[in-house]
Order: C-alpha cells, then sequence, then structure tokens
C-alpha cells in the first residue's frame, strides 16, 4: 500500500480537476463542458449549506427510510465459522437499492438550479426508478435511458418507471445495454443542455459526477461506522462490497479509506469467468482508458475499441468503473476481487436460506466473496458486507436459471 | 507551415472557404475508403476529415454511429485508418487530412506511438471529441512534437473565456459546432453563427471552420460566406448508407462526389457573386 497517498487522503482526492491520480477528469464534448461546471459550481455552493443539508436529511429520514439497520446474520455467520458477519441493510431503502441516496441529493440541486427537466440512464432500471421515484416527487419532467435489451428484460422496472411518470426510452445502438443507454443520455444532454440536468446513477462520468454521487452515498459508511462502534466497539476488519460502476463501495468505503486497519474488498463480476471473456471486470482483466467522461479501467479490446460485458446481474453489466476506484486499486487501498455468476448465485440462495433476507444478484457477489473471505478470519473479528439491493427485482432471473416462467 | 496551414492560405489569396468532406473510415467496407477520398478531392474538396471508427460515439448522432457500426463489423482499427492514409498519400500529397475521434483508440495505442506512425502515414491533423482543453496538454504536446496540429471544438456554450484558451492551444484551424446537439442533429441557425464568429475572429487569427447542420449546396454556401471553411458529414454518410448495399457500393464513390460537387459549385458560385 502507498501509504503517503493514504494519510492526507480526504484532502488530496479528487484534485481540482477531478482528478484521483491519473484517473477521472472531464472528457466530454465541448458543448457540455460548459453545463459540467456550472454543476460543479453548484455543488460547491451547495455541498455545506446547512439548509440543503437539512433537506436531504429529512428526505433520507422520513421518505427513504434511514438509517438503515446494521444487522447480525448470525445463523449465516454460524455456519461459515469464522469472523462475525454485519450486513448494512440498505436493501431496507424506499425503491429497494441504495440508489435512491444519491438521486435524492441530485434532485435537489436541480432544483436549486432550476433546471426542470431531468435525465438519467439505467441498467436493470434500479437508477431509473430511483430518479423517476424522486421526479414524481417533485414534479419534474423524468426521461430514462435504457438499453433495447434490457427495455426487455426489465419490464416490471420498466413499467414501475412509467407509473412514476417516466417516459422510458428504449436505445437501439451498440449492443442494446446500459452503455449504450449512457450513450444516448449524453446525446440528449448536449440537445437539451440548457433546461436539462442529468442524473448520473453511479461515482463515473465527468468531474464533478465521480466525487458528487459519491459525497451522496457515503451516507452508507458513515452510518455503518458509527453503527459498529456502538454495537462492537471497534471498527470492522474488513469491508465488502460489489462493483459495477462503484457507488455501493464507494459509498461504504470512503468513510474509512484513512482507517488503516479496516481492509476492504471491491467484488467485480466474473459472469462466466474471467479467462471465458464473458464478464464485467475491468478492474480485475481490464485496462486504462477513457469512456463516459472519465479515465478509468475500461474493458476494450487491442484497439481501444469497448467490448461487450456479461453478468447475471444487471447492475453490473457495464465495461467501466468510477476513477475512484481504479486509483484505489493502484495504490493498494483496496483489493479488488471477482466473483463468478454461479457463485454469486449460490450465496444468493444461501443467505435467503440462512437469514430470511433475498438479496439482490449484485449484492450476492459481495456475499459469494464474504462468503469465502469469513472462514479465513477469527471469531472475534468483524466483517461488514453492504447489502446494497433487495432481490425483489430478481425472481424472474432467478426462477429461469432454474428453468422455471413466471 | 504545416499542410492545413498552407491551404488556408492559399485558399485565402484566392478568396475562397474551404470545403472539408468527412466520412468514416472503412464505412460500408473498407477498400472502398481510399478512392472515396480521391474522388472527394476531385469533387473539390480541399481538406479532408477521416472519422477513426469507435464503439462509443457519444457526441455523434445515428447516421455516424451507424457507420462507425458499419466500419467496425469490417474490423477496422485506427491501425487500418493509418494504413488507409498512407495508401492516399501515394497518391496525393497535396490534401490535408485531419483524423476525427474519440479519445479511447489514441490512448490505447499510446500518444507517443500514435503521432509517430500518424507522422508517417501523412496525417495533417487530429480532432478527439472528448478532450477538451482541459485534458489535452500531455496530448497537445505529443501531436506538436510530430508536427500534427490539433484541432480544437468551439460550441454555442462555449465563454468568450474559454475561446481565448482554446484559441491559444489551437492548431490550423478552430471548428466551430454550430449547434447544441449531436451531429446530423438540426439545421444551423445563419444569424448566431455569424455573431459567435464575430466573437471569434477578435479572439484569434486561426481560419475558422464550421460544421453541423449543413446538409446542401445552399446551407453550405451561406456558411462559406462567414466561415474560412466548411464541414460536411451526416449528408454525405447517409449517402453512402444508402449505397452500401453490394449491388450499389460501386456507384458509391461517385454518388458521395457528387454531393461534394454540388457544394463546391454553391460555395463557388458566392465568390463570383461577390467579385
Amino acid at each position: 500500500m502507498l501509504k503517503e497517498h493514504i494519510d492526507d487522503y480526504y484532502k488530496t482526492f479528487p484534485d481540482d480537476r477531478g482528478h484521483f491520480g491519473p484517473y477521472g477528469g472531464r472528457f466530454v464534448g465541448e458543448t457540455l463542458m460548459g453545463a459540467i461546471y456550472e454543476l460543479q459550481e453548484a455543488y460547491e455552493k451547495y455541498r455545506n449549506d446547512p439548509e440543503f443539508l437539512a433537506e436531504m436529511d429529512k428526505d433520507l429520514s422520513t421518505f427513504v427510510g434511514r438509517p438503515s439497520p446494521l444487522y447480525l446474520a448470525e445463523n449465516w455467520t454460524r455456519e461459515l465459522g469464522g469472523a462475525q458477519i454485519y450486513l448494512k441493510r440498505e436493501d431496507l431503502n424506499h425503491t429497494g437499492a441504495h440508489k435512491v441516496n444519491n438521486t435524492i441529493g441530485q434532485a435537489l440541486l436541480a432544483k436549486r438550479m432550476g433546471k426542470n427537466r431531468i435525465i438519467a440512464e439505467t441498467g436493470a432500471g434500479q437508477h431509473g426508478v430511483a430518479t423517476a421515484t424522486v421526479a414524481a416527487r417533485m414534479g419534474m419532467e423524468c426521461i430514462v435511458y435504457m438499453g433495447a435489451e434490457d427495455v426487455e428484460r426489465q419490464a416490471q422496472n420498466v413499467y414501475r418507471m412509467k407509473l412514476l411518470g417516466a417516459k422510458v426510452v428504449a436505445v437501439e445502438s451498440g449492443s442494446r445495454t446500459l452503455k449504450d443507454a449512457l450513450n444516448e443520455a449524453l446525446r440528449d444532454w448536449v440537445t437539451n443542455v440548457d433546461d436539462t440536468f442529468y442524473i448520473i446513477g453511479t461515482v463515473a462520468g465527468p468531474h464533478p459526477y465521480p466525487a458528487m454521487v459519491r459525497d451522496f452515498q457515503t451516507v452508507i459508511g458513515r452510518e455503518a461506522k458509527q453503527q459498529m462502534l456502538n454495537k462492537t466497539g471497534k471498527l470492522p476488519d474488513a469491508l465488502v462490497a460489489c462493483i459495477g460502476g462503484g457507488s455501493n463501495a464507494i459509498g461504504l468505503f470512503h468513510p474509512f479509506i484513512e482507517d488503516e486497519s479496516v481492509k476492504m474488498y471491491g467484488v467485480e463480476g466474473a459472469g462466466h469467468g474471467i479467462e471465458s471473456g464473458q464478464h464485467s471486470a475491468p478492474l480485475s482483466a481490464g485496462r486504462p482508458g477513457v469512456l463516459h467522461g472519465n479515465r478509468t479501467y475500461l474493458m476494450q479490446d487491442d484497439n481501444g475499441e469497448i467490448v461487450e460485458t456479461h453478468s447475471i446481474s444487471a447492475g453490473l453489466d457495464y465495461p467501466g468503473v468510477g476513477p475512484e476506484h481504479a486509483w484505489l486499486k493502484d495504490i493498494g487501498r483496496v483489493n479488488y476481487e471477482s466473483v463468478t455468476d454461479d457463485e454469486a448465485l449460490a450465496a444468493f440462495h444461501e443467505l435467503t436460506r440462512n437469514e430470511g433476507i433475498i438479496p439482490a444478484l449484485e449484492s450476492s457477489h459481495a456475499l459469494a466473496y464474504a462468503r469465502k473471505l469469513a472462514p479465513t478470519m477469527l471469531p472475534d473479528q468483524t466483517l461488514l458486507i453492504n447489502l446494497s439491493g433487495r432481490g425483489d427485482k430478481d425472481m424472474h432471473t432467478v426462477a429461469a436459471m432454474a428453468g422455471m416462467n413466471f | 507551415m504545416s499542410r492545413i496551414s498552407q491551404c488556408f492560405e492559399k485558399l485565402k489569396k484566392d478568396g475562397q472557404s474551404a470545403l472539408i468532406p468527412y466520412v468514416t473510415a472503412g464505412d460500408p467496407e473498407p477498400w472502398v475508403t481510399v478512392p472515396l477520398l480521391h474522388a472527394l478531392v476531385d469533387a473539390g474538396a480541399d481538406i479532408i476529415e477521416l472519422g477513426i471508427p469507435f464503439s462509443d460515439p457519444m457526441c455523434d448522432g445515428p447516421v455516424i454511429q451507424k457507420a462507425c457500426e458499419r466500419a467496425l463489423k469490417n474490423d477496422v482499427s485506427i491501425i487500418s485508418v493509418l494504413k488507409m492514409v498512407k495508401q492516399f498519400r501515394e497518391k496525393n500529397q497535396e490534401t490535408p487530412i485531419v483524423l476525427m475521434g474519440y479519445a479511447n483508440p489514441i490512448e490505447s495505442m499510446g500518444y507517443s506511438v500514435f503521432a509517430k506512425q500518424a507522422q508517417e502515414a501523412g496525417v495533417d491533423g487530429v480532432l478527439t471529441v472528448d478532450v477538451p482543453p482541459e485534458e489535452s496538454d500531455d496530448f497537445r504536446l505529443t501531436m506538436d512534437e510530430h508536427g500534427i496540429d490539433t484541432i480544437y471544438l468551439v460550441a454555442p456554450t462555449t465563454s468568450e473565456a474559454r475561446m481565448k484558451v482554446i484559441a491559444s492551444f489551437a492548431r490550423g484551424f478552430i471548428y466551430y459546432v454550430s449547434i447544441k446537439g449531436v451531429t446530423g442533429a438540426a439545421a444551423l441557425d445563419i444569424e448566431e453563427v455569424t455573431g459567435k464568429l464575430a466573437t471569434l475572429r477578435k479572439i484569434t487569427d486561426l481560419p475558422l471552420g464550421v460544421g453541423f447542420g449543413i446538409r446542401d449546396g445552399k446551407s453550405a454556401a451561406s456558411v462559406a460566406k462567414i466561415a474560412d471553411a466548411v464541414v460536411v458529414g451526416s449528408t454525405l454518410v447517409k449517402c453512402i448508407e444508402e449505397h452500401a448495399r453490394a449491388e450499389r457500393l460501386e456507384e458509391l464513390p461517385a454518388a458521395v462526389a457528387g454531393l461534394v460537387a454540388e457544394m463546391r459549385h454553391a460555395i463557388n458560385a458566392n465568390d463570383l457573386a461577390s467579385a
């Protein structure tokens, strides 16, 4: 681990141009640069504004249901033998995942900036639902871009968004998945830049998005830290979270980065196995490049073209990752691992049966890695997993694996 | 002086505006590109903008997106684009070529390797649409070392303060994006463009090109009245798309060149009218 980067981490990263070491930055067309600076200014203005923070806290408490509980998974701990396993229950949030922490923050910012038209991209539909939800409540117009293939796979979430008053646009270009939805949202933004606020769903995109989305998600880690101290009298020994773009992971990790005793594990989707090439693990098997506004690890071919990804979990099915994770990998502060579809699915069933909690397939990747890690730890040690979402949305996928169709 | 600057000097002396057609390299078939480029020059192109296909062209509208997809289906890489330029240079040493594309294929190759090979192939300028001045220090310096002009965009949303920074970084010419939107999306508003170019002229002596939203001879001619260069892309790429099927491929270069010739005529008619 590069210690000099850890001691002053919070003061140093990102720098004022949005760089985390060589990663991050602002890689967008000139037409959007003005809007990105405007957003940065607004964010700087409001991020410590007592009135803004009070409004957000109120929404997080009465609308989302925060703080989310810390849960000791006693049965699973006993079965695995080793560290005490705790779950941070983001699955209990309104709309079913951590995504809403961020959409509330950005929508409140949009309101203050006088932008009444909201756009968003979505993969599985969780961020789309979280965006449509806050837009409905705040009376804003909402357009959600979703890959045509995901629209077919996630019909229920599409219907939820429509119920909430959002317009869902099926994107037919490219691989017709999340990355293409992001391209299309950027195209919309450049066309309607004057009145439109783009709510990005993860810690990627041009600066200030990676830092801003992170800040909205660190409520997870700040709560968890206090809850662990209250419950066990010490910091956790290890943190585990799944990584697609990486917003739930950074939300949990960030408040612990300067606490060197806390080990951290980010878990990517290994799909059918890293060696198969069909996965969504840029940190484990990709290399740095530039896409969607930032420099980061990407899944790409020898010519720098972005390749198609695969994961059982639509929320992890993305060829890039937030730039701060790229940096945390390079400096050795976080260990990035990957688990396959099958391992995630096994963990999904195990938690469901042992604890009566049905996890999202994304979060099941964190569970699958924790399942390997816990037995290597001592019973007086603690392992905290971010249970980033609930599995209701995944019923049809899991049922299909078992040969059932609704 | 770079081939691009020489080209603008000569046109200025003749009182003409440059016509810059854009095509995506390798669209619809790799072998079509070099003959097509020669046909464009014969039809009156002064500079050629050659697109490097990219899997995620987020600043482009559906027409150029599909062109990228067609080229990538044929495995057209940045290396093959440089080979096409080299082949073009065997018969043409005068017409400047600007490569236009996105950062990642160039990042993937490495700035120095790309710059060296591009220079050897006979590339004169490069425009990466998703690399704003803020992120372009290394890129610009490396291209400079190899005598390749870095072309920058100015948009309707660009402030005067930013225009000054961009002008200080730009080489060859400045490309004014005439509309808020993606390529091929809408028609430009000539009055608004006129105002922006006037502001830019106060800031820089570099030639000013205008692109996005030019569709035919008429719009090309009206832009040529106020700009030093007229860039036209989606209209030509649409014509390529219409000739992409095997049985129409033979007609493709002539059809696209016909559109360029029509624009050339319309622009030249301006010059006659004002002479």
